[in-house]
């Protein structure tokens, strides 16, 4: 099951042998079942399901209006999630819970990750740079040969195709496997996971449960 | 909004009861050490030198002399392999970072002035 949440930061916590746990805590749902498709109707049966309102002065009436299927206001983060078998489990205007999570040991987190900017190949793909002394002036950072005619026949010299380079680091979609998951506090709709989750306090993110077994 | 939802996420790992110990104190520190399955408690004698950080994080540093060499350790406040602290002896300072006690050896130089902590009671 799927559970759309926002992060709210990191702390720690004591485990029960004493330990010291790094902790995030995510404030998952309740996330309102804004539309029901079908086979029938879509071609697919999966739900969409919606999470945080829109502020009054933002909603459109498009948005309005789709919300309203649902008795709800419209949502500012809005996912699908595909369903194997029938959806008749689920009705448009339910609400998903953390409750959903209450069995699941592992869950797998998707987030956006934070944004870099422009960055060179050191930090982007971790390459070794050039050497700091023995006459290396003006290229200590970087990439060095990206192609040469020899090396790569068929491209004329060109380098290949999906050479690493420079250029926008982060702000990409990241998926985080496996956390455990540490509590659950159905009352305030908190779910605290161990470790870090991609992207920013307050970023959006997609709780899953881990298909693995452990 | 943010720090209420960490403060309550935090707040089943925080002791209800902080023990009452100041900088410049001599203190025992009863921690619980785990020896394969048995545990027992130890006692770390010292001076309180510094207490840093807030919640979750807060610390302090005990500090005292084994044989001629500075001994130095960190107890998270919050932990519950810190049992108890208790004052022995109340020591006076005139801040709240007792660092400069690192530079110094010889009794002399080492013990604080004794202070009266009999105040509790007001």
């Amino acid at each position: 099951m799927m559970l759309l949440g926002k992060k709210v930061g990191m702390t720690q916590i004591y485990d029960d042998a004493g330990k010291i746990v790094p902790v995030t805590v995510i404030q998952a749902g309740p996330c309102t079942i804004t539309q029901v498709k079908t086979e029938q109707t879509d071609g697919y049966t999966a739900i969409q399901m919606g999470f945080d309102d829109v502020k009054k002065s933002r909603q459109n009436k498009p948005q309005i209006g789709h919300a309203k299927k649902a008795n709800d206001i419209p949502k500012r983060f809005i996912r699908e999630f595909r369903l194997k078998g029938q959806s008749a489990d689920y009705k448009q205007g339910d609400k998903i819970t953390v409750e959903v999570l209450a069995e699941a040991k592992r869950v797998d987190i998707v987030g956006t990750s934070k944004g870099k900017g422009f960055q060179g190949v050191m930090k982007r793909h971790g390459f070794g740079g050039m050497p700091a002394s023995h006459g290396t002036e003006r290229k200590h950072r970087s990439p060095g040969s990206i192609a040469s005619h020899a090396t790569n026949r068929g491209h004329c010299g060109h380098p290949k195709k999906g050479k690493r380079m420079a250029g926008h680091m982060g702000d990409v979609r990241i998926t985080s496997k496996n956390h455990k998951l540490v509590s659950i506090d159905v009352e305030k709709n908190l779910l605290v996971v161990k470790g870090s989750v991609p992207g920013a306090a307050g970023g959006y993110v997609i709780v899953k449960q881990s298909k693995g077994s452990k | 909004m943010k720090t209420e939802i960490l403060d309550s996420v935090e707040k089943k790992s925080l002791k209800t009861e902080i023990p009452k110990f100041e900088v410049g104190d001599t203190v025992d520190v009863h921690c619980k050490i785990t020896e394969g399955d048995k545990t027992r408690i130890q006692i770390f004698t010292g001076t309180v030198i510094a207490r840093k950080g807030r919640g979750m994080g807060e610390s302090f540093i005990v500090r005292r002399i084994v044989g001629d060499e500075g001994v130095e350790r960190v107890f998270p406040l919050h932990s519950p392999n810190v049992v108890s602290v208790k004052t022995v002896r109340g020591g006076r300072t005139r801040r709240a970072k007792l660092y400069y006690l690192r530079q110094r050896s010889g009794k002399s130089v080492k013990l604080s002035e004794e202070k009266r902590t009999e105040q509790k009671a007001s």
